[in-house]
């Protein structure tokens, strides 16, 4: 029954996935193209007799995933790149407070109201801490229906595992469109890492929890900061995630993550069969950025390909160290590389 | 096996249900499948398209730039299908609403009359399932043989009435095609 494939929307899928995750609570507010998924969890959060609550607003839902992040439930929202810009304030708290929660972005083109179409112009606000203050938080960049159910099911567990928010990048392409996808089981509660941080619920103990971002001495402010580093140099180690195709005999290699990296894999394909020796690089954490495995690529030529003016391909020039040509080809405001175009461009940078 | 299909015709076509089916069945044939609709600011009247891909391997783009097959549900649809048709691609139009000939002179091109078809099964609206059938006549991707059992779950209960209109519009649309 697991296994059964259904076929189903980039955004309900992860959905499903999130309720057989153990989502508790679910807040957020429509847009386009994220919108199926608010409406995905309006019906299926009820059902399961979880909480749902769709908010006057984007900054008011997040407030709420922090809030019921805080009192240690599994909560989520999700929206769409001006959406997700409005929660920015949002999750700088949560990452200040160390508040576990899941956000999903299905992005499309910006700045500002922009479009609606597929973009991957939200790298830089989702790598770097797109709000205020020193802090970074996990994202995950899915590249098909299956991996986005697949990764959001396995963020929950990495948000409390590491209590930060866990963000899924993924963009209009990926939440619109349907493929099969299978599911695992339903997540069991008694497997959830203990919260004993967490606020209410006290059970008559006299002991009381604050979860809060607010640090007013600067010397024990700058311990915690350091602290939280720490934390990030063990998640480094550990999380960093990725998938490659013919690397080592490579002239070239695609880097390119999420529906971009579906049309890079066609490309390759296409300059393999011309006899070109190009691979693929794939990220699918986006932070932590797989670094060490890209610094043991360097001094190979690198061709970088997205849905924006040219973001991570400044991470491919950073983690190879300069000693790597990296050239970058990238289509905006909406509009998806094809096959044809990148496969143009290889032969443009390999000269055949 | 890999077979892209670029569908358009006007919205109340039926081309997303159409896309959705396809890809549906093609599932349930053990295939890979995606569909991708275009999505945009709709309105009624204007062009909905579906890009779809079933193939044996796993699909590397979804996107559907140069369709190894077309399908025309009406006039308006056909410039769209000609401008990324890849060479020597299959073209099938709907000739109860497109009237003019291709200016695609490589393309093989298949007329399937599924207004006329449609409306002597009983109504305009299975014209759909009757292109569905002869896309799987003329590309041979997905045979289409579990699509009474996928339009059980597809259609609500109090649909299932018009399930053998839809079965003999497949049909039917499958031998329109010589």
């Amino acid at each position: 029954m697991a296994l059964e494939k259904r076929l189903m929307k980039g955004n309900e899928a992860i959905g499903e996935a999130a309720i057989r995750a153990g989502c508790d609570a679910y807040f957020g507010y429509p847009i386009t193209p994220q919108s199926e998924l608010i409406a995905y969890m309006a019906k299926h959060m009820l059902d399961a007799k979880r909480v749902f609550i769709q908010a006057e607003s984007e900054v008011s839902a997040i407030n709420m995933v922090y809030g019921a992040g805080a009192t240690g439930a599994r909560a989520m929202t999700s929206s769409s790149s001006p959406g997700v810009s409005l929660k920015q304030e949002g999750i700088s708290y949560a990452c200040g407070a160390d508040v576990p929660m899941v956000v999903v972005n299905v992005a499309r083109s910006g700045p500002g109201l922009g479009g609606i179409s597929p973009a991957q112009g939200d790298y830089f606000q989702s790598t770097r801490g797109g709000g205020h203050g020193d802090y970074y938080h996990i994202v995950l960049a899915p590249k098909s229906v299956q991996e986005a159910a697949d990764l959001t099911y396995e963020a929950f567990d990495l948000a409390d595992e590491w209590r930060m928010p866990a963000m899924i990048l993924a963009d209009g392409m990926i939440g619109q469109m349907m493929e099969g996808v299978s599911f695992p089981e339903p997540k069991d509660p008694a497997t959830r890492v203990a919260k004993p941080w967490a606020v209410g619920n006290r059970n008559g103990r006299k002991d009381v929890n604050h979860v809060d971002s607010t640090h007013l001495v600067p010397e024990e402010f700058e311990q915690a900061l350091h602290a939280r580093y720490a934390r990030y140099e063990e998640m480094k180690k550990v999380l960093p995630r990725f998938e490659e195709h013919f690397v080592e005999d490579a002239d070239l290699i695609l880097t390119a993550y999420g529906t971009s990296a579906r049309v890079c894999l066609g490309a390759m394909q296409m300059a393999r069969k011309l006899g070109l020796k190009v691979g693929l690089f794939r990220p699918i954490t986006l932070w932590p950025y797989p670094e060490k495995r890209l610094g043991e690529l360097e001094g190979k030529r690198f061709l970088a390909v997205e849905m924006s003016m040219g973001q991570m391909v400044e991470d491919v020039r950073l983690y190879t160290h300069g000693k790597s040509e990296v050239s970058f080809y990238g289509r905006c405001g909406g509009m998806i590389p094809t096959e044809e175009d990148v496969l143009a461009e290889i032969r443009k940078i390999l000269k055949k | 096996m890999t077979e892209k299909t670029f569908m358009a015709g006007f919205g109340g076509q039926g081309v997303v249900s159409m896309g959705q089916l396809w890809v549906y069945c093609g599932m349930k044939e053990g295939l890979e499948v995606t569909f991708f609709p275009f999505y945009g600011a709709e309105k009624r009247g204007g062009i909905a398209r579906a890009s779809v891909i079933v193939s044996t391997e796993e699909i590397s783009s979804p996107l559907v730039s140069a369709p190894d097959s077309a399908v025309v549900m009406n006039m308006d649809s056909l410039p769209l299908c000609e401008a990324i048709l890849k060479q020597g691609g299959t073209l099938i139009i709907n000739s109860s609403l497109v009237k003019v000939d291709t200016k695609r002179t490589d393309a093989r091109v298949v007329k399937v009359p599924c207004n006329e078809i449609a409306e002597r099964i009983g109504d305009v609206k299975f014209a759909n399932m009757v292109m569905m059938g002869a896309l799987s006549k003329a590309t041979g991707a997905v045979k289409l043989d579990k699509l009474e059992a996928v339009l059980k779950t597809f259609f609500s209960e109090s649909k299932h009435k018009f399930i053998p209109m839809n079965m003999q519009a497949i049909q039917e649309g499958a031998d329109a095609v010589g």
